[in-house]
C-alpha cells in the first residue's frame, strides 16, 4: 500500500490533483452558487424574480450603466497617460527604466484607502470639490500602474529588429510606430484592460469616499444588497457582472492566456 | 556476435510506444565491456529512446535490458550503474564546477578528502584544472561539455552514455572533442554508448556502429564492415557517398546494371534475381575513353572538394554516376569509367513491388490503406475477398497539391538511383508507399497520392 | 536632448500625480491633528504613540491580524501553487491547457465576485466565518499568481537537469530537494512576495469573509474608520513607515541587481 502511494505522489502529474480540488472548492462551487442563488427566489424555488427585478428597477440598472461608464472613461485615460509613459519606459536603458517602472508601482504597497483618503486630503488642501471630477482622478490614480506594466512588459520585449526592418523597408517613425510598434503592443494594452475596466466597475468605497456619498458604483450596489441580506439578487446582479467579464475576456482571451504565462499581468 | 559474459549490456527484444506511436521495434543489441558502441541515425529513428530506456529515464512497452549480468529493464535510474551525458549538458545551475562534479560522489556519502581527491583526479583528466570555483554559466560550450563529461565519469560508472554531447560545438571544437573523447575511452576502459546523427563522428570513433531507421536496428557492424558492406540501399546512402543502382543477378558472379553487364564477386542469388548494386565513388576509375572502359559517359559537373575532384558522369543509355578522383575532367569530355568485381556490393533487394492488404469491395472497387480505389481487376473477384493488392513503384502518381491524391503523406526518403528517384511516402496512417519517379521532391514534402485503375493488380491471398 | 527632456517631464508629472497623496500622508504624520489636512505644527507625537502602545488596542491587534494572515496564506499558496505548477509541467498539452484556464479565472474575476462566491460559499456550508475562511479565500486569489511566477522557471529549465540528477545516483525525492527547488525558489520567492503583499492589501475579499465576530485586519479596520468619517492618526505615520521601508527595500534589491549585470 505504501509503494503504491509512493509511487502515486512519484508521478510529478498528479501534483496538480490537490490545486484542482482546491480550485473546483473555492472557485467552480463558488461561482456555480452565484447562479444557483441568482435563479432562486427568497424560498429556494427556481425563479426568474431576480432578473425582473434588475431589469424593472432603474436603479440598480442605472448604476450599471453609469459605472460601466465610468470605466470606460477610466480604461480610456488610462491607457492615454499610460501608454506613452510604457513607450517611453520601453525606450530608456533598462536599469533605469527598471528603477522607474518600481516607482510606478510602489504607491499600490500603500493600502487603497488609506491613498483614497489622502486623495481627498489633496482635494481639500488644494480647494478642488469632490465629486465626478476626483471620482476619475481617483480611478486613474489607482488604476494606472496596471496599464502601464503590461505595455511596458510588451513593448520592452519587442524584437528591436522588427523596428529596424520595418524603417529599412521605408518607414518613417510615425509609420514605425503605427505599423510597428503599436499593432505588437495591442496584447499587452488588452490585457491593460482587463486589469483596469472589470476592476473599475467593480469597486466600492473609493467612490463614496471621493465624492461624499453621492456617486455609487455598481460594486457598491452589489455589497449593499448581500450585506442587506438580499443574496438571491446579490448573486443575480453578480451573474450578470460575470457574464459582462466573460464576454469582455472572450474578446481576448488567448491574448490574456499568453500575457498570463509571461508573467505580463504580476 | 559476442560472448554473454563479456558483455555489459544485452538488449533483448525490446520496444517502445508513445501512445499509439511505434517509437521501438524489436530490438536487440550487446555491448562488449570496454566498447566503443555508436547508435547512429537521422533524428526521430529512436536512437535517444533507446539510450533513455538504458538510462532508464524512459520504461520500456516490452523486452529485457540486462546490465552487468543484472535484469534492470524496470530499475529506477538512480539506481543503474549508467551516467550519461546530456546534449545541452545539464549542468546545475546553482552550482559551481566543483559541485557538480562531486554531486554524485556526494549522494554516495562518500568522505570528503576522497571526494576532493576524485574529483581533482577527473578535473586533471579533462584539462579543466583551477576551474572547480567557476560557476558553470561563465563557462564556454566546449568547457561545460568537459565538465559534464567529469560529472559522469567521476562516478566510475560501467557504461557511459553520450547523447549527441558534441552537437552544439562548432567544427573545430568538435573535431578536438572527438579525439579526447576517443583518448578517454582508451583511459578509463569502461564500455561508452555514443549518440549521433553525424556519420563522420560514427566512423571516426566507434569500435561498433549501430545504424538505426524509424525505430529498427538496420545493420550492427564494425565501421569498415558498415562502410564497405553496407547490408541494405538505406545504410549505404546513410554512411558516405555511393551510387546505388537497380541490377539484375545474371548468374554467380555476374551483375547486370546501367545497361551492361559486369563482373562481380557476390554469389548465391537465384539467376536473375532482381538486386541493388552499390558503389562507392572513389571506387569507380575514370579516364581517357580506352578500350579498359565498362562503361562510358560524357562528364557533366565536375566540383573541386578540397582533396579530391567530385564529378557527375552521365552514360549514353541514362545513367548517371558519381566519382570522386584526384584528377580533373573538365565538363563535356567524354571519359571511360571502370570498378573492379571487389568494389562492387551487391545486395537483395528488399521489395519489388509495393504490396498491401485489401477487400474487393464491388465489382469495379477494391479498398485498402482505408480507402476505396477503382480497380480494372476487381470484377474478376467476388465481392468481399479479401485479397492482395500489387502496384509497381513506377505506377504510383504524385501529386504538388494533397487534395488532389486519393491519399496524402509526406516523403520521408530519397534515394537516387542512376537514372530515376526511389522514394519513400510515409501517408497519414503510417502506411509506407514505394515510388519511382523521375520528378525531383524534397524531404518531408507533403504531397496527393494516386493510383490508375489499370495500375491496380489483384491476387488471392 | 529636447526629447529626453520631454521624457522626463511627463513621467516626472506623472509620478507626482501618483506620488502626491503618499506625500500628503507623510508631511501630516508629523502633525498632531485628528483630521488629515490640518497642520497644527511639527510633532513626533504620533510616532511616539504608534510605537509606544498609545494607539488603540484594536489598531495593534488588526497590524497583527493582517500580518499573520498574510504570512499563512503566502505559506500555503506557496506551497500549493508550486506543486501545482510542478504537476501542470508534467500534463499533456491538452490538461495543460484546462487548469490553465482555470487557474486564471481568480485573477480575472473582479474581487467583488470572488468575495461574494465565497460568501454563498461559507454560508451555503454553515462554516462560522473568522481566520480560516480569511485564510481560505487569501489562499484562493494567491495561488494562481504563484503558479504564473513558478511555471515560466520550469519551462525554462533545461529538462535534462532532474534527469541528470537521478542519473547521478540521486532518489526522485532528493533530486527534486537538491535540484529542482533550488532552480524554482526565485520563482517561489516571488510568487511568495506576491501572494504576502496582495493578501496584506486586500480589502473586499477579507471584508466578506471575515465574519462578525470582531476580527479586523488593517483594511477592514481603516474602512470601518473611514465610514465613522475620520481615520486614525496613527495610520498616518504607520503607513510612512510602511512606504519608506518598502522604498528603501526595493531600492536596494534593484541596485544589486544592476550591480550583478555589470
Amino acid at each position: 500500500m505504501q509503494t503504491k502511494i509512493a509511487s502515486y505522489f512519484g508521478r510529478r502529474r498528479n501534483w496538480t490533483i490537490p490545486y484542482v480540488l482546491y480550485l473546483a472548492l473555492f472557485v467552480l462551487i463558488p461561482m456555480l452558487l452565484i447562479v444557483f442563488y441568482a435563479f432562486a427566489n427568497n424560498e429556494g424555488e427556481l425563479s426568474l424574480t431576480n432578473f425582473r427585478k434588475f431589469l424593472m428597477q432603474p436603479e440598480a440598472m442605472n448604476t450599471f450603466i453609469y459605472s460601466i461608464g465610468v470605466a470606460l472613461i477610466t480604461t480610456f485615460l488610462c491607457i492615454l497617460l499610460g501608454y506613452p509613459a510604457a513607450y517611453l519606459l520601453s525606450r530608456m536603458d533598462s536599469a533605469r527604466a527598471k528603477l522607474l517602472v518600481i516607482l510606478f508601482i510602489l504607491p499600490m504597497w500603500i493600502n487603497f484607502l488609506i491613498r483614497t483618503l489622502a486623495t481627498v486630503a489633496l482635494f481639500d488642501f488644494l480647494k478642488l470639490p469632490l465629486g465626478e471630477g476626483a471620482l476619475l482622478f481617483g480611478m486613474v490614480y489607482n488604476f494606472l500602474p496596471f496599464m502601464i506594466y503590461p505595455i511596458y512588459n510588451i513593448l520592452q520585449k519587442t524584437d528591436k529588429s522588427l523596428i529596424e526592418a520595418t524603417q529599412d523597408l521605408g518607414a518613417n517613425p510615425r509609420q514605425v510606430f503605427f505599423k510597428t510598434i503599436l499593432p505588437l503592443s495591442f496584447p499587452g494594452i488588452s490585457s491593460g484592460i482587463m486589469m483596469v475596466f472589470m476592476p473599475v466597475i467593480s469597486t466600492f468605497a473609493i467612490a463614496e469616499l471621493l465624492t461624499i456619498n453621492n456617486i455609487k458604483l455598481f460594486g457598491t450596489t452589489l455589497q449593499e444588497n448581500i450585506y442587506n441580506g438580499m443574496w438571491n439578487y446579490g448573486a443575480a446582479l453578480s451573474l450578470v457582472m460575470l457574464l459582462l467579464i466573460g464576454f469582455t475576456s472572450l474578446i481576448n482571451t488567448e491574448s490574456n492566456t499568453k500575457a498570463a504565462e509571461e508573467g505580463n499581468l504580476i | 556476435m559476442q560472448n554473454i559474459a563479456n558483455d555489459i549490456i544485452t538488449i533483448e527484444h525490446l520496444s517502445h510506444t508513445f501512445g499509439d506511436k511505434t517509437v521501438l521495434k524489436d530490438i536487440n543489441l550487446s555491448i562488449g565491456k570496454g566498447e566503443f558502441v555508436t547508435i547512429l541515425g537521422p533524428s526521430g529513428c529512436g536512437k535517444t529512446t533507446l539510450m533513455r530506456l538504458i538510462a532508464g529515464f524512459l520504461k520500456a512497452s516490452g523486452g529485457k535490458i540486462t546490465i552487468d549480468g543484472k535484469e534492470m529493464t524496470h530499475t529506477p535510474p538512480h539506481l543503474r550503474p549508467v551516467n550519461t551525458v546530456f546534449q545541452k549538458y545539464a549542468l546545475f545551475p546553482h552550482l559551481n564546477v566543483y559541485n557538480n562534479i562531486a554531486f554524485g560522489l556526494q549522494l554516495k556519502k562518500m568522505p570528503k578528502e576522497e571526494i576532493q581527491k576524485r574529483v581533482m583526479q577527473v578535473l586533471k583528466m579533462v584539462i579543466m584544472t583551477d576551474y572547480e570555483e567557476r560557476d558553470v554559466d561563465s563557462l564556454s560550450g566546449g568547457q561545460q561539455q568537459r565538465v559534464a563529461i567529469a560529472r559522469a565519469i567521476v562516478n566510475q560508472p560501467e557504461v557511459l552514455l553520450l547523447d549527441e554531447p558534441l552537437a552544439a560545438l562548432d567544427l573545430k571544437m568538435r573535431k578536438d572533442m572527438q579525439m579526447e573523447i576517443k583518448a578517454m575511452h582508451k583511459k578509463l576502459g569502461i564500455s561508452f554508448v555514443y549518440i549521433t546523427h553525424d556519420q563522420e563522428e560514427a566512423l571516426t570513433l566507434s569500435d561498433r556502429i549501430v545504424v538505426m531507421r524509424e525505430g529498427v536496428i538496420q545493420q550492427i557492424g564494425t565501421p569498415t564492415e558498415i562502410y564497405n558492406e553496407p547490408a541494405n540501399s538505406y545504410v549505404a546512402d546513410f554512411i558516405g557517398e555511393s551510387n546505388i543502382l537497380n541490377g539484375i543477378m545474371i548468374k554467380d558472379s555476374l551483375v547486370s546494371f546501367a545497361g551492361h553487364e559486369i563482373e562481380c564477386v557476390d554469389k548465391g542469388f537465384a539467376p536473375n534475381e532482381p538486386v541493388e548494386v552499390v558503389i562507392r565513388p572513389e571506387d569507380i576509375y575514370i579516364f581517357e575513353l580506352s578500350e579498359a572502359a565498362q562503361f562510358s559517359g560524357q562528364v557533366t559537373s565536375c566540383i573541386f572538394k578540397g582533396v579530391h575532384y567530385e564529378m557527375m558522369v552521365l552514360t549514353p543509355e541514362g545513367f548517371e554516376f558519381m566519382i570522386q578522383d584526384y584528377h580533373q575532367f573538365e565538363v563535356g569530355r567524354t571519359v571511360g569509367l571502370r570498378v573492379k568485381p571487389f568494389d562492387i556490393q551487391v545486395m537483395k533487394k528488399e521489395r519489388h513491388l509495393n504490396t498491401f492488404e485489401g477487400i474487393v469491395v464491388d465489382k469495379n472497387h477494391v479498398k485498402f490503406l482505408d480507402q476505396t480505389f477503382k480497380c480494372n481487376e476487381a470484377q474478376k473477384f467476388a465481392v468481399g475477398t479479401k485479397v492482395k493488392v500489387l502496384v509497381e513503384f513506377a505506377n504510383v502518381l504524385l501529386h504538388d497539391n494533397e487534395e488532389e491524391g486519393m491519399l496524402s503523406g509526406v516523403v520521408s526518403f530519397i534515394l537516387y538511383k542512376g537514372n530515376h528517384y526511389h522514394i519513400t511516402v510515409l501517408t497519414q496512417d503510417g502506411d509506407n508507399i514505394f515510388v519511382d519517379t523521375n520528378d525531383i521532391w524534397d524531404d518531408a514534402d507533403r504531397i496527393g497520392i494516386s493510383i490508375m485503375p489499370e495500375f491496380i493488380k489483384i491476387e488471392n491471398i | 536632448m529636447t526629447k529626453k527632456l520631454v521624457t522626463y517631464s511627463y513621467l516626472g508629472l506623472l509620478l507626482a500625480m501618483l506620488y502626491a497623496p503618499i506625500f500628503i500622508i507623510i508631511i501630516f504624520s508629523f502633525t498632531e491633528a485628528k483630521v488629515l489636512g490640518n497642520w497644527t505644527g511639527f510633532s513626533l507625537k504620533l510616532y511616539t504613540s504608534l510605537f509606544q502602545g498609545g494607539v488603540h488596542h484594536s489598531l495593534t491587534s488588526a497590524l497583527w491580524n493582517t500580518l499573520i494572515i498574510g504570512l499563512i496564506s503566502a505559506f500555503a499558496s506557496t506551497l500549493l501553487g508550486t506543486m501545482a505548477a510542478i504537476g501542470i509541467h508534467n500534463l499533456n498539452p491538452r490538461q495543460q491547457k484546462a487548469v490553465q484556464t482555470a487557474n486564471i479565472i481568480p485573477i480575472l474575476n473582479p474581487d467583488i465576485i470572488t468575495a461574494i462566491s465565497l460568501f454563498l460559499l461559507f454560508v451555503s456550508i454553515g462554516i462560522s466565518q473568522g481566520y480560516t475562511t480569511v485564510v481560505l479565500a487569501h489562499i484562493t486569489f494567491c495561488t494562481p499568481y504563484v503558479v504564473l511566477s513558478v511555471l515560466p522557471r520550469l519551462r525554462r529549465m533545461n529538462p535534462n537537469l532532474y534527469e541528470a540528477a537521478l542519473d547521478l545516483g540521486a532518489t526522485p525525492l532528493l533530486a527534486l530537494r537538491r535540484i529542482l527547488l533550488p532552480e524554482l525558489k526565485p520563482g517561489m520567492i516571488s510568487g511568495f512576495i506576491l501572494a504576502f503583499t496582495l493578501s496584506i492589501d486586500d480589502f473586499v475579499v477579507t471584508l466578506f469573509t471575515i465574519g462578525n465576530e470582531g476580527l479586523e485586519t488593517l483594511s477592514t479596520y481603516i474602512y470601518a474608520d473611514a465610514r465613522k468619517g475620520g481615520l486614525t492618526p496613527e495610520l498616518r505615520p504607520l503607513s510612512s513607515i510602511i512606504f519608506i521601508t518598502v522604498l528603501v527595500l526595493l531600492l536596494v534589491i534593484n541596485q544589486r541587481a544592476v550591480k550583478k549585470k555589470l
